[in-house]
């Protein structure tokens, strides 16, 4: 079932045409692999599909509706990670998490030891984000994603900072969203660890 | 995958979690906003060093110094306001989360006067007190300072969602402020003097909760608005 459909999106960053004419479609269950030199807006990409960039033109529908004329509705079903962790230096990893994916869901404290051990993050680790390297802060961030339980993650360089394990860990989590039925679209250059089947790419000139 | 999963949060518990949430950050991190406190009083205390010390002349002077110290405070707190969260990319995961960002960015604003407003308004009767203000006119200052101060966040995180993109925003923020801050100046200072003299000041008082409900209403809309914007 093709849950997410763009339709010819053009985009513009001051004198610079970015999106040129862009369609495709991802139906549940599979992930679309956004790649292309830097600078070729993979990341414009994301925002624009996100909701945080306007589009010069064309359209992005999520189950048959516009995501501009209903946003809430887009959002509540959109897990978003992009290049800032959106983590607080000053609080500890559960308590990230439990202040920033709980504004949108309910869980309880096992939910998030649950997510964190996913990600591979010791859930004993009392220290406060800043004293994290960036690849655990990256681990937080996607223990954020899993806490979301969202049907679409758009995901911009999420394995940056990770080391071969994290990698690893981040085809587990995202084979085991796909299985569930999940969409993902993800700006990366790094292969992802899922069938090929429930792969597919675009590439940006 | 079925479309939204029950355990959805409602957007009155969320804005609770961001008020806890920032409230929490700021208590880990007193020096931030105890930086505008010290403003307010070392400007005010400086006001009698520098002027004739005589009781009258710092009663006439003492609403202006008062409004004066608390509006550049409050400027100078706003900074704070949005930065980090605009910076780390939490103001973005706000923005995409499906519930209003105008009413999220009010329990911002709200958490930012609890700890930016509201204690110039504890320290107000120490400091009118000091300007020569008579003990029975404390009540009728505190008045007007609490809903000055309240109006200056709101009409404040207008400005801050704006210059939020720029790397060194704050004069600009001060110019797109100042303007809109300035009937809160005039109308406390204004209330403040009558309060001192002792007499009646219900009409600036009525004024000044104008436009803190205009600014109740209406800021957290134009914030989130300029949000989207700086975000873009």
């Amino acid at each position: 079932m093709t849950l997410l459909v763009a339709d010819n999106l053009h985009l513009w960053r001051g004198e610079l045409h970015v999106l040129r004419g862009l369609s495709f479609s991802v139906a549940a269950g599979r992930c679309l692999q956004v790649t292309g030199v830097n600078g070729a807006g993979k990341s414009t990409l994301l925002r624009a599909l996100a909701g945080l960039l306007p589009l010069e033109s064309g359209s992005v529908h999520w189950r048959g509706k516009d995501t501009r004329a209903d946003h809430y509705a887009f959002h509540s079903e959109l897990a978003w990670l992009s290049h800032g962790t959106a983590l607080k230096g000053d609080l500890s990893a559960p308590e990230n998490l439990r202040f920033s994916a709980g504004l949108r869901r309910q869980f309880t404290p096992a939910d998030v030891d649950a997510a964190l051990a996913h990600v591979g993050f010791p859930h004993s680790d009392g220290r406060l984000a800043r004293q994290m390297s960036a690849g655990q802060q990256r681990r937080v961030a996607l223990a954020r994603v899993l806490l979301l339980d969202c049907a679409l993650w758009l995901l911009d360089e999420p394995t940056s900072n990770l080391d071969t394990r994290g990698q690893d860990m981040f085809g587990q989590i995202l084979s085991a969203h796909l299985e569930r039925g999940g969409l993902a679209i993800i700006a990366t250059h790094q292969a992802l660890a899922v069938p090929a089947a429930r792969l597919q790419g675009l590439e940006l000139s | 995958m079925t479309a939204p999963t029950p355990t959805a949060v409602s957007p009155g518990r969320a804005g609770w979690l961001l008020v806890l949430r920032d409230l929490r950050l700021g208590l880990r991190r007193p020096g931030e906003w105890l930086q505008p406190l010290v403003f307010f009083l070392v400007v005010t205390t400086l006001f009698p060093l520098a002027t004739d010390p005589q009781m009258s002349r710092l009663r006439d002077m003492a609403p202006g110094a008062l409004w004066v110290a608390a509006l550049l405070s409050s400027l100078l707190a706003l900074e704070l306001l949005f930065r980090e969260d605009g910076q780390d990319g939490s103001l973005e995961q706000l923005a995409v989360s499906g519930l209003p960002l105008s009413w999220l960015l009010l329990a911002k604003t709200c958490v930012h006067w609890l700890l930016t407003g509201l204690p110039l308004v504890l320290a107000a009767p120490i400091v009118a007190t000091a300007l020569g203000a008579p003990y029975a006119a404390i009540p009728g200052v505190l008045a007007a300072l609490l809903l000055g101060s309240v109006t200056l966040s709101l009409i404040g995180a207008v400005g801050a969602g704006l210059t939020l993109g720029l790397r060194r925003g704050g004069v600009l923020l001060a110019l797109l402020v100042l303007p809109l801050a300035v009937p809160v100046l005039i109308f406390g200072a204004r209330a403040t003097a009558l309060a001192i003299a002792l007499e009646p000041m219900a009409a600036p008082m009525y004024l000044l909760g104008a436009i803190a409900v205009l600014s109740a209403t209406l800021a957290p809309l134009a914030a989130a608005a300029a949000v989207r914007i700086s975000l873009e």
